[in-house]
């Protein structure tokens, strides 16, 4: 199997949040208690309940129209996972890099510390990971590795109705990814890719990142603490791998 | 729909208005995207920037219940700029046909207008006939009395500023949605126009998608691909439902419903449309033997010449009774009918003016409820404001099978009959609809067996054969709908064949050629697209005749060419002397200069620009809703729609132009519930997602009444009143209306006391009874509203004693 990558067009995104709700319904997670608060997005964030969670995001654009952006948020399978690097520090196993696929997944069967999880979450430059206090397990979304291991779409990019979500070969989706730039270029002069050549979770903007969300692009691509930034200088020879194809 | 969800992405200018389709009916958003993809302009016209105006090309505003001011007003630009499709208006509708010299319109009244009934006298709204009773025409479209230049003449009003000062939508962006939608206008390019409940749910709903119809017909745009007059309807099988005669004026197959002033088959099928112009097909003069094969499917053996095969043991409704769903529950609350069959429906939230509803239950003997989910009507008796013991309705809860739990057949918004197949058997004792009328039936027949009864003549002689060992047989039924040759015992092949002698039988003309001697054709699920414009001919089954676009000869020119070579729907093959391409509307050789005219259905063959058949007039005018902001109608002294039934007296009251209700106030629907929630509410993804009933309003309306995003607040009209959360946002604006600035408030009608208990009620406390003329459908999407923030009540203090 090909390493692997979403491509997520967010121009196509309607947030009809067919997608949150798939990968609840394959990760059988259960709905949590929410409330009306003023918006839409709902849950209000990743949880270990919600591993994938269109955000929405109004804004007023400069001619004063309003726009509403839609950001499918979820883990970026990053192809230096820094939470792995954290993580392999406190406790082994605990995040797992298949090598084949390149998904980045959490080990339900590994413990982690309050603390240690702590530094884990701080070390994700997209605030991806979540923690069950009472049970001591990490969780976030898997790339459906179950699925994809038998040849099977994630249930998001299954579910998806406007072609806003894609996985394939990595090489495919980046392809993707850059035509498509191209296409909606003329439209939104501001279109970019997030973080491209760093995750496997790539996705198109229309506009300035924060716009969507805070974590939208890396908040700090190097990771976070002077630990991280230490380790980044002796990476494990695997992630060479990555760097020569 | 005329046309189909896929044809979406043949188009080159989609406007959707009147609904909210990435939200609503977000599946069929990728063939928005697909005709996006190749360049096609997305335009979405609402009171709200929705998930929709998102992905819009051109968003613009406009106040609820103005719609008509709108297109009316692009019916003046395309006028007035030359951009109709000349040759298909000369030739494919009724332009150039001459209108009787007594019709006239003036200050908001057509001709005929009798203001104690309400109603119109409609004989002055006619086409003038020769003397061989052909509708006389000037080709040139230059006569005064002309269709073209009445339609001018009507629409020269409807101005530009004044339709911005009735809509608040700026003229810029009227101007910009006009011209746009106006470029598809010559044949080389197709415009469709997709609407829902937001176009119907008004006091002038059918006129609504009429002046709609008007536009696709002078841009030529119906009956090609890539156009169409599309409604997305709400619901999987809403279009089954009323192919097979759902609503009170009509059998299956749209046959006009008996009525008592036509006792024997010879005085119902005296009304069938008839015409003296042979270029005219008028497919309804074929009418009375549908409606005999209709009763032979109804009585079988029963049913003979002798008796008019069972005509009389017909329900017939009073001559000019309107049995439509707010008067059906106006004569409830009166306490006109004792007992009720809740049928996969939840009124309790669902009706407009929900609370009369509610009150109305009780009123009943008994009523069955039969749902998925136990819902608010059929708990009425111990919700809000309800004292258990003084009601004495007695309730009946009756399980029935989810959709995956049966097989059958569902007809989609694009007319294709689709099998399903059960994945799942019910839980507990719930079975499947079918199964439960079957032997509901079967135990009514065997109590008037006993018992007799008044006029047990149609309950006895009904023919109740559908079940295959003992076993209701959902295959039986789709036979019977497509009909049999009762003379070889085989099925039809297709309505063609049907007899008004009673030797055949058919429960469904429309859908006779759906279950043949060659297998369910609604089963099929070939992948072959012959015309690359995504038909797919042999996938399910597609009424009538499996033509995928219905009035496709419009397309061709007088030689059966296409007009648009891009997108060939049909083509005449002169040799071999046939239509290459869709089931063509009819196949008759080309029109030539005096061949058959391609709209069949029509009894003049071609498309009504002037439409004389409906009760409130043959041009739409803007009337304002029954509630609304401003004391007078712009466009003439009518200040609502002078035909519409009103209601009066208890809880049905209303407050145009109060102060205490200044707000023009909307419902609608979001992509995690479906209609009351019944079903959606339950499930925990979803109330996740969407858990509570709000209230969406601008930051200018939020300011004036100290509301911040998030606060709980009251919304309240004349008749009730329910607590939302505040979602303040900048997706809605303040409208200038007529100079004065009008806010505009909305709130979803998916939720009900039941499930989840903070949930909050249905939005439909607050709706009117009040209905469209023609076809009553309630206006639930423009009336005047008060929102103002909760205030919490200062907390008891303990008093000491």
């Amino acid at each position: 199997m090909a390493d692997k990558s979403f491509f997520i067009d967010t121009t196509k995104c309607t947030a009809c949040r067919g997608c949150q709700i798939a990968c609840k319904q394959w990760n059988k997670n259960p709905g949590t208690k929410t409330f009306q608060k003023g918006n839409h997005q709902n849950p209000p964030d990743l949880s270990i309940s919600t591993f994938k969670l269109v955000r929405f995001n109004e804004v007023v654009l400069p001619g004063g129209e309003p726009q509403w952006y839609f950001f499918p948020d979820q883990c970026r399978h990053c192809m230096s996972p820094p939470c792995k690097e954290v993580a392999d520090t406190k406790a082994k196993g605990a995040i797992i890099h298949d090598e084949k696929t390149g998904a980045v997944i959490f080990n339900p069967k590994v413990k982690i510390k309050s603390s240690d999880f702590k530094e884990i979450r701080e070390a994700c430059p997209y605030d991806i990971p979540r923690y069950n206090l009472n049970t001591n397990i990490m969780a976030k979304c898997t790339m459906c590795f179950d699925r994809i291991s038998e040849g099977m779409l994630p249930a998001c990019v299954k579910t998806c109705p406007t072609g806003a979500m894609s996985f394939g070969d990595r090489e495919e989706m980046l392809e993707k990814a850059n035509k498509r730039l191209e296409e909606v270029k003329g439209r939104y002069p501001d279109a970019m890719l997030a973080n491209p050549e760093d995750v496997r979770t790539i996705y198109l903007l229309a506009d300035d990142p924060k716009k969507y969300h805070k974590f939208a692009v890396a908040m700090n691509p190097f990771g976070i603490t002077r630990k991280m930034a230490l380790k980044h200088l002796f990476k494990p020879l695997n992630h060479i791998r990555h760097l020569v194809g | 729909m005329t046309n189909h969800y896929i044809d979406f992405r043949n188009s080159d200018v989609i406007l959707n208005m009147g609904g909210n389709v990435a939200e609503n009916h977000p599946v069929s958003f990728k063939w928005i995207q697909a005709a996006k993809d190749k360049g096609a302009i997305f335009i979405h016209v609402d009171p709200r920037f929705t998930r929709t105006s998102t992905k819009a090309d051109i968003f613009v505003r406009l106040r609820s219940g103005t719609d008509i001011a709108f297109l009316g007003g692009m019916i003046k630009y395309i006028l007035d700029h030359n951009l109709y499709d000349e040759f298909y208006v000369k030739n494919y509708t009724n332009a150039s046909f001459i209108v009787n010299p007594k019709y006239s319109f003036e200050d908001g009244l057509f001709s005929g207008y009798d203001p104690a009934k309400r109603t119109y006298d409609k004989s002055t709204w006619a086409l003038e006939k020769d003397e061989q009773g052909i509708p006389k025409r000037d080709m040139t479209l230059q006569d005064p009395r002309c269709v073209f230049q009445l339609l001018k003449h009507h629409y020269s009003r409807y101005t530009l500023e004044k339709v911005s000062q009735i809509t608040g939508t700026p003229v810029a962006d009227l101007e910009k949605v006009y011209k746009t939608y106006g470029t598809t206008g010559t044949p080389d390019k197709a415009g469709t126009v997709l609407y829902a409940m937001g176009w119907t749910q008004h006091t002038v709903g059918v006129q609504n998608i009429r002046a709609m119809s008007i536009i696709q017909t002078l841009l030529g745009n119906m009956g090609i691909a890539g156009g169409g007059v599309n409604a997305l309807r709400g619901e999987s099988n809403v279009q089954g439902s009323t192919d097979q005669g759902l609503l009170f004026h009509i059998l299956p197959g749209y046959l006009p419903t008996p009525r008592a002033q036509w006792p024997t088959l010879e005085d119902y099928n005296k009304t069938t449309p008839s015409t003296k112009d042979p270029r005219s097909i008028n497919w309804w003069r074929h009418r009375p033997k549908y409606l005999v094969s209709f009763l032979k499917s109804m009585f079988g053996e029963k049913a003979t010449k002798e008796n008019d095969f069972g005509y009389p043991w017909m329900p017939k409704l009073d001559p000019t009774q309107d049995a439509s769903w707010l008067n059906l529950f106006d004569e409830m609350y009166k306490g006109t009918f004792t007992g009720f069959f809740a049928w996969g429906m939840n009124p309790a939230c669902s009706s407009a003016n929900a609370g009369k509803v509610r009150q109305a239950l009780a009123k009943l003997d008994w009523m069955v409820n039969v749902n998925v989910f136990d819902n608010e009507t059929g708990e009425f008796w111990r919700g809000p404001g309800m004292d258990p013991k003084k009601i004495k309705t007695e309730v009946f809860q009756l399980p029935c099978a989810a959709f995956m739990e049966k097989e059958g057949s569902i007809s989609n918004s694009g007319r294709w009959m689709q099998w399903r197949y059960k994945a799942a058997n019910p839980p507990g004792e719930a079975r499947p609809d079918g199964d439960i009328m079957y032997e509901l039936f079967k135990k009514v027949r065997a109590l008037y067996e006993k018992e007799k009864g008044a006029f047990p003549e149609p309950i006895l002689n009904l023919k109740w054969d559908y079940e295959t060992d003992g076993h209701f047989d959902i295959h039986k039924v789709a036979k019977e709908i497509n009909g049999y040759d009762l003379t070889t015992g085989k099925l039809m092949a297709n309505f063609v064949g049907l007899k008004d002698d009673g030797t055949t039988s058919c429960g469904n003309w429309l859908y006779s050629a759906s279950y043949t001697e060659a297998g369910n054709m609604a089963a099929r699920r070939k992948k072959t697209d012959p015309t690359g414009l995504g038909l797919y001919p042999e996938w399910s089954w597609c009424w009538p005749l499996n033509r995928r676009i219905i009035y496709n000869r419009a397309s061709v020119d007088l030689d059966g060419n296409p007009r648009d070579p891009k997108r060939p729907l049909l083509r005449w093959d002169p040799s071999g002397k046939k239509w290459i391409g869709d089931v063509p509307d009819n196949a008759v050789p080309p029109m030539g200069t005096n061949g058959a005219y391609p709209f069949i259905m029509k009894p003049d063959g071609v498309a009504s620009i002037f439409g004389p058949g409906l009760n409130d007039g043959p041009f739409p005018e803007h009337y304002e809703p029954l509630e609304c902001p401003i004391e007078k109608n712009l466009m003439s002294s009518q200040r609502i729609n002078p035909v519409v039934k009103i209601f009066e007296g208890g809880p049905d009251s209303f407050a145009s132009c109060d102060p205490k209700y200044p707000f023009v106030c909307t419902t609608y629907r979001v992509t995690e519930h479906w209609q009351t929630g019944v079903l959606t509410r339950w499930l925990p993804w979803l109330i996740e997602a969407e858990p509570q009933v709000f209230c969406e309003m601008s930051l200018e309306l939020a300011k004036l009444r100290g509301i911040k995003n998030g606060d709980r607040v009251i919304v309240e009209t004349q008749r009730g009143k329910l607590e939302a959360v505040a979602i303040v946002t900048s997706r809605l604006k303040p409208f200038t209306i007529a100079g004065q600035t009008i806010h505009q408030i909305g709130v979803p009608w998916h939720f009900g006391w039941l499930q989840p208990k903070d949930g909050g009620e249905s939005a439909n406390l607050l709706t009117p009874t009040v209905g469209d003329p023609n076809t009553m459908i309630p206006e639930s999407k423009a009336f005047m509203a008060n929102v103002r923030k909760l205030t919490k009540q200062p907390a008891k203090k303990a008093v000491k004693g």
